[in-house]
């Protein structure tokens, strides 16, 4: 039995966060759950994709976000509890399906996780999506705790079962990715059928029904505020006439620095963890009896601009500080240290930092960046596509998954990124206002995620660029997930479609259209030469196995290579491959038996021959 | 209870977050209150794995530059790297045996000397235990029990408020089964070895 599912109430087991959040999920009754894997959403999907098979509960991976939230969105009207959860960029793309589903509503609970990322840690931005609250009308749910995380996702159903609305439900990193001791609730039983009832005055938004609904939305907003004024999620602790007023992780950190301050006698803390709409009176009743106001927040000044306008509603005239030069930073995440530091300092405390060991003299540490496996397809992709395109002027936008380390010396396979997808519709606008040569990198599930849109686009207006797809049989990034492209026979999963990247690619139009097998490496480079002849749109599908989805799969039969004495130290192998399993021994280039899987790449390279299989023992 | 602030830095593949976890059992287990973090910069590509562990009564997960009361390191050239979390009180152990990265092997970088490494840490910080983990967990039957090894070593500091009962304990329920023995006899020679380094 998964370990979610454990049915002893009061039981405590060590869970990291997003376990919590599934566990919170299940224990809530949530039938039907979606969701497009992303860092660091990752493990509340895979956890419940794992108890999707052994309970009730109906889980999916769509296509993308926004497919999702649609799905979700249905569900949740039919009557079934739902959960759709991805990052915090993730919510960008399901941003259409967000902003008109609150009009809507729902009529059995629904929550949309959001996972932010501070100091994007794996993300290419770290946008501050308590914002979506603001945008959408939606309440919003914060937890400071892993703990509090699974308390949290089961009221959050309640709560939009309450409010006939989605409740966005916002972590960051720092909750997704700790660990602690979480008491178990009792598990509800998922109802996983409702009924659909038609009414399509208040489910088919023309103009005249939204007017009408955007009304209702406020109205919801109005009891949601009401919600917010007496949640127990936004409480007080502490006395004095110095306040905080703080949310998620930022809640630990300002605790534990005022215990370490001995300051739970002159600071009182108001921790919001209902932070959409934001309870103005609550708010202005805490700020009234303050001399100075401290507002500790990540990212954006969310609260401090909700705070500030309250104390001028109120004639409020008191310091209200956060995101200052002096104080804390929009960038990055916060830590304990700091947050002692600025407390200490802007309330006037007594305090000696601990001073951190002097680097002065340390040697710079040699970077230790990821690098794609040893045994990777896309490393071959690349070098064959480099080999081919030597001598013209090229642009290689690219995309997100393992491959995008590609851009990485020495392989320097990657030059334009901005979002999932991009890579095929920025190659459309780099072709057409340059004469570089444009060719574009995707995987298989960012081409299904949003790269297909895009190359409809470069067909219909005739761009002339070359689309790489990296097939390599799963989402590698996030812990090897499915995709449409997927054969779930190979996990013993039934019942699922299978969509071919070819026939989609051809479907579309697509007029040149290469398959290679990447590990063949002189026929890939005549075949990628090929295709960067052709003035139009080609498409060349690189197919290979990702190795360590292979290895999981118990598929992968390691061959190691070794160097043989043939070896005259060119070093072409490790400058321009850089497959982690080379290694130097003293001036000579070794192999880690333990570490390649015999790809044989770097074997066809060589220009001596020098690189041999290993014979196997006995 | 007094707050124990413990920062495990690795190469991913170096079983790192197993360590922590079997540490967070043993918290359970022995009524400890206990809090982690973990940051894994695509730890299968062979990117740095940094946990937090924190022990005793904080709410936080994380642990500022200079607040590590003890740092342990799976790699030296890595434990070197995450000397901005130690103070002059600081308890550090490490691994000797290196693991260039591959940044080394193309020529974007130097490894720095094992034994300048050594007297880095000990002239900063206030004691270095290093060993060779991986020579050990080799002698115990199993190169990657390199975390149970710096399990045992970190244990025998004293600075975790756990003794070597619970994560025993928990190794023996809590890890692969086929690998329960060496774990802990991995375990055991990583806590006889620190000893050995502590006397000195
Ligand atoms: S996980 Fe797969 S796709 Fe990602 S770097 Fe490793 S082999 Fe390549």
């Amino acid at each position: 039995m998964h370990k979610l599912l454990t049915d002893k109430p009061g039981h405590k087991l060590l869970l990291l966060g997003n376990e919590a959040i599934a566990r919170g999920a299940v224990e809530a009754g949530a039938a039907f759950a979606t969701t497009y894997p992303g860092t660091p959403s990752s493990e509340i999907s895979l956890n419940l994709f794992q108890i999707s098979k052994e309970t009730d509960l109906y889980f999916e991976y769509s296509t993308n976000e926004k497919v999702a939230l649609e799905v979700a969105a249905a569900a949740a009207n039919a009557g079934v509890r739902t959960f759709c959860m991805m990052k915090h960029v993730g919510l960008n793309v399901a941003a259409d399906p967000l902003m008109t589903l609150a009009y809507v509503g729902v009529t059995a609970g629904m929550v949309i996780l959001t996972a932010d990322d501070p100091f994007m840690f794996s993300s290419q931005n770290e946008q501050d999506n308590r914002y979506y609250g603001k945008l959408s009308g939606l309440p919003i749910l914060e937890p400071s705790s892993v703990e509090e995380a699974k308390e949290m996702m089961a009221e959050a159903f309640a709560l939009s079962e309450r409010l006939k609305e989605p409740v966005i439900f916002r972590t960051t990193t720092r909750i997704n990715h700790s660990t602690a001791p979480v008491v178990l609730g009792g598990i509800q039983k998922p109802k996983p059928k409702g009924h659909f009832t038609k009414d399509p005055m208040n489910y088919v938004t023309v103009p005249a029904v939204s007017r009408k609904l955007h009304a209702r939305l406020l109205e919801r907003w109005d009891q949601a505020l009401a919600l917010a004024e007496t949640s127990p999620y936004n409480f007080t602790e502490g006395k004095g006439k110095f306040g905080v007023i703080c949310n998620g992780v930022s809640f630990g950190y300002v605790s534990d620095a005022i215990k370490d301050l001995n300051a739970d006698d002159r600071i009182k803390v108001l921790r919001i963890g209902f932070s959409h709409p934001l309870p103005g009176k609550l708010i202005t009743d805490f700020i009234r009896d303050c001399d100075k106001v401290l507002i500790v927040e990540e990212g954006e000044p969310y609260l401090e601009e909700g705070v500030k306008a309250f104390a001028q509603e109120a004639g409020l005239t008191l310091p209200i500080k956060g995101k200052a030069k002096e104080l804390f930073s929009r960038l990055y995440e916060l830590d304990p240290a700091t947050v002692r530091e600025r407390i200490a300092r802007y309330f006037g405390l007594d305090y000696t930092p601990r001073q951190p060991v002097d680097l002065g003299n340390v040697p710079e540490v040699p970077q230790r960046p990821p690098n794609l496996c040893a045994g990777c397809s896309h490393r071959a992709t690349y070098y064959a596509v480099k080999k081919a395109a030597e001598g013209l002027d090229t642009v290689y936008p690219t995309d997100i998954g393992c491959y995008t380390l590609g851009f990485l010396p020495p392989l320097s396979m990657g030059d334009f990124l901005i979002c999932m997808g991009s890579s095929v519709s920025t190659a459309c606008g780099f072709a057409q206002a340059t004469d570089q040569k444009v060719i574009a990198f995707i995987g298989d599930s960012t081409f299904f995620h949003s790269g297909i849109t895009g190359l409809v686009n470069a067909v219909f207006n005739n761009h002339n660029f070359t689309l790489v797809i990296l097939d390599n049989g799963t989402t590698a990034m996030t812990g090897h997930q499915p995709h449409p492209g997927v054969d779930m026979t190979r996990q013993n999963m039934e019942g699922y479609g299978r969509v071919s990247i070819e026939d989609v690619v051809r479907g579309v139009g697509v007029p040149h259209i290469t398959v290679i097998q990447p590990f063949k490496v002189k026929k890939s480079i005549e075949a990628v030469r090929e295709a960067l002849e052709y003035k139009g749109v080609s498409v060349i599908i690189s197919r290979e196995i990702c190795m360590l989805y292979a290895k999981g799969l118990k598929e992968l039969n390691p061959r190691p290579f070794y160097i043989s004495d043939k070896c005259k130290n060119h070093r072409d192998c490790i400058q321009e491959i850089a497959c982690p399993a080379f290694f130097l021994e003293g001036e000579r280039v070794r192999i880690d038996p333990t570490a390649c899987v015999g790809c044989a790449v770097c074997a066809q390279i060589c220009p001596e021959n020098a690189i041999l299989p290993l014979k196997k023992e006995g | 209870m007094e707050t124990t602030r413990l920062i495990i830095v690795a190469v991913g593949g170096q079983g790192n977050l197993l360590s922590s976890r079997v540490l967070g059992e043993a918290a359970l287990l022995a009524g400890v209150p206990v809090r982690m973090s973990e940051i894994h910069g695509m730890a299968q590509r062979g990117g740095v794995v940094e946990s937090a562990i924190v022990f005793g009564d904080a709410k936080s997960t994380i642990i500022s530059d200079g607040e590590a009361d003890i740092l342990v390191g799976f790699e030296p050239s890595e434990t070197l790297r995450a000397l901005n979390k130690c103070n002059s009180d600081t308890v550090t152990v490490t691994n000797l045996a290196p693991a260039p990265p591959f940044t080394v092997a193309i020529g974007r970088g130097v490894y720095p000397d094992i034994d300048r490494i050594q007297s880095l840490i000990r002239e900063k910080t206030r004691r270095l235990i290093a060993l060779d983990a991986t020579a050990l967990a080799r002698e115990a039957g199993n190169v990657l029990a390199v975390n149970m090894v710096l399990l045992g070593a970190m244990t025998q500091t004293g600075i975790i408020p756990l003794t070597a009962d619970p994560i025993r304990e928990t190794i023996q329920t809590k890890t692969r089964e086929a690998f329960v023995e060496t774990n802990l006899k991995a375990f055991d020679l990583g806590f006889q070895q620190a000893e050995c380094c502590l006397v000195e």
